[in-house]
């Protein structure tokens, strides 16, 4: 906690005062088009969106709705078309140059010739931290992901879930303020994918981080979330923003309770709206 | 009862069989030797009818199988370049029965630890270059062959052993001058100008179809060129060697360099990494195997570039040299001798490559 607010001070980010809500994204008509052999494709088209300090939102929609593709815009891994969007009061590439953010792939996308520890001290090398600096943070968030005892496996000794584990310590570990993960579970099993939405969420409470989190799954989404942003595709846009305000710690419980299911329910009828559900 | 029986075993026996008839009818050479090596090879296919599936019948055909060999070599100085169907019979037979040998080897060491097992893969191609040694030896001395056609394996041995300040001589000319100075300028040049092909979209399209087109060029061309160049001495080899190991590299470095997967460059981007930070951390450490790739195919192309430009002119040293003027002199041992030590000397520089490729690319699924 204190680590994350001398972090952000450092960077000049600062807060806007206890309580009020500190924007850590703003965009405001936001247009993305990919020019392509079979003309132009409308990722994404007039997107206003806000998330403030300490929230959990969630981008859900079928595939083609461009909800990677906003996260990658965030994350400056793609450049806007036209509109405005803000990380942190900051351009995308000045929030990506200050190292604003953690990202989480798909994949676990780790380093085979590197160690599970390694693989964490990668980002920590490239910001130039000393070694015990690093040894210390590797061994903070190892911990935090329930790692210890694995700094010198190499990845590929690893079950699936693992990796997507240390990836998340890898994120964690250059201690952004904001996380976005792009389906990081996408790959892994129900029950897995079930462990590790419980240990993101108690992570998510006790860190206090604000996390973007892309998925296709009605669950996962009602069940991480504060903030869950339907998207509907072709061209991509919000079609709504549902508010989920379920306590803050969940266990995999709350999921049979009226007030989940209720939420869930209101997700379904918006991607039915939006045509998630219609055919190609 | 032969159901069951290697077809290897029947035709050592069979073979020995008509060794023995031939003996007896006297229309074979007869010896001491002969008669010792007979015997051995009986107890072999004794030992591969009798014990066919446990160790003691493995080790009773590997010991007696080897062990006829030095009577098989003796009997030949009964009468050199003389020998007759009898000895061929015999030499079929123990051909067969080294081959049954090898056999029963591997089956045994599936069952050994994990230490005896690599001292036994180990093992077998060893027996196997004995017996073509052996055999090479028999046919060119028992048959006699001329020498200038194919000189006998100890024939090549004894020159060797005798013409060691020679063989010397040119290995450094040739290999530790030549080749490795070629070797590693041509790899480094050609690794560097892949890193800057790959910076640069515009050398891409000017230096790849120049380099593509310099590789076509043929070495029979290049090498009286490069000797009016930089001279007669080994500069000139060093720099066919280059023009011969610079492309394989570019290209292998460029396709290495491009290796690494969106995801991961993605990743090193999120991360604000620089240019070189990425180059050193990632896409250098993808490009590995391919470099690698490059470096194996370049230690062999360096040994024939040197040794065949020093074809072309040279002071009167050098592997190529000696291969040249012993050819016209009709020392073909000698040629052989020259041969023998490039092969030696192309393995064990393959090989150091192969171990230090297995070192840096552990993590490579095709390693693990």
């Amino acid at each position: 906690m204190t680590d994350t607010e001398a972090t952000a001070a450092a960077r000049g980010a600062g807060s806007a005062g206890e309580g009020s809500a500190f924007r850590v994204i703003e965009a405001r008509d936001l247009c993305l088009t990919f020019e392509t052999n079979d003309g132009p494709v409308h990722a994404l088209s007039s997107v206003d969106l806000t998330v403030d300090r300490g929230e959990f939102v969630s981008f859900i929609g079928p595939s083609g709705c461009g909800k990677t593709t906003l996260l990658r815009v965030i994350a400056d891994l793609e450049q806007p078309t036209s509109g405005s969007i803000s990380v942190n009061g900051m351009s995308p590439e000045e929030a990506r140059k200050a190292r604003a953010y953690g990202y989480v792939f798909q994949a676990a996308a780790l380093y085979p010739w590197r160690t599970i520890a390694g693989n964490v001290a990668l980002p920590l090398e490239i910001m130039g931290l000393d070694k015990a600096e690093r040894e210390a943070r590797i061994k903070r968030n190892l911990e935090l992901v329930n790692l210890a005892g694995f700094e010198r496996k190499f990845p590929w000794q690893l079950s699936g879930g693992m990796q997507q584990r240390a990836s998340i310590a890898r994120a964690l570990a250059v201690e952004p303020d904001l996380l976005l993960m792009d389906e990081p579970f996408g790959a892994l099993d129900e029950i897995v994918r079930d462990h590790l939405n419980e240990q993101l969420n108690r992570l998510w409470d006790r860190t206090n981080k604000t996390v973007i989190f892309v998925t296709h799954s009605i669950p996962e989404a009602v069940f991480l979330s504060t903030k869950i942003v339907v998207m509907s595709p072709r061209p991509g846009r919000v079609h709504d923003v549902i508010e989920c305000n379920l306590p803050r710690e969940r266990t995999l419980d709350i999921r049979e309770t009226p007030e989940f299911l209720e939420i869930a329910h209101r997700v379904r009828d918006g991607l039915r709206a939006g045509h998630a559900y219609d055919d190609e | 009862m032969i159901a069951g029986i290697p077809l290897t075993v029947l035709g050592g026996a069979a073979a020995l069989l008509f060794a023995a008839i031939a003996a007896v009818t006297g229309t074979a050479a007869f010896s001491p030797a002969f008669v010792a090596c007979g015997l051995l090879l009986l107890v072999a296919v004794g030992g591969a009818v009798l014990r066919r599936d446990d160790a003691l019948g493995a080790a009773v055909v590997i010991l007696s199988v080897h062990a006829a060999a030095v009577p098989l070599m003796l009997h030949i100085d009964s009468a050199p370049g003389e020998m007759d169907s009898g000895y061929w019979a015999l030499l079929v037979s123990a051909w067969l029965m080294a081959w049954t040998s090898v056999t029963r080897l591997t089956q045994t060491s599936k069952k050994l630890p994990t230490g005896a097992r690599r001292a036994v893969d180990l093992l077998i191609p060893l027996i196997f270059g004995l017996w073509l040694m052996l055999i090479w030896e028999a046919i060119t001395r028992g048959a006699g062959v001329p020498q200038v056609l194919l000189p006998a394996p100890s024939a090549i041995w004894a020159k060797l052993t005798a013409s060691l300040p020679i063989l010397w001589a040119d290995f450094v000319q040739t290999f530790l001058k030549a080749v490795i100075v070629g070797y590693v300028l041509g790899c480094g040049i050609g690794f560097g100008t892949a890193i800057l092909v790959d910076r640069s979209p515009f050398l891409k399209r000017g230096l790849v179809p120049v380099g593509n087109m310099v590789s076509a060029l043929p070495i029979i061309g290049i090498a009286p060129i490069m000797v009016m160049w930089f001279g007669f001495d080994w500069q000139s080899k060093a720099a066919v060697v280059v023009i011969m190991t610079f492309f394989p590299m570019l290209v292998n470095t460029l396709e290495g360099l491009s290796a690494s997967s969106s995801m991961q460059r993605d990743l090193m981007r999120t991360y604000a990494a620089s240019y070189g930070q990425t180059l050193w951390k990632l896409r250098l450490v993808e490009a590995l195997p391919f470099i690698f790739n490059a470096l194996k195919i370049n230690s062999t192309l360096a040994l024939i570039g040197a040794i065949v430009a020093e074809f072309f002119g040279t002071p009167i040293v050098g592997m190529g040299f000696r291969i040249s003027t012993e050819v016209g002199r009709m020392n073909v041992d000698m040629v052989w001798a020259e041969i023998a030590v490039a092969a030696l000397a192309g393995s064990a520089f393959y090989g150091a490559l192969v171990l230090i490729e297995r070192a840096l690319t552990f993590w490579h699924p095709s390693n693990r």
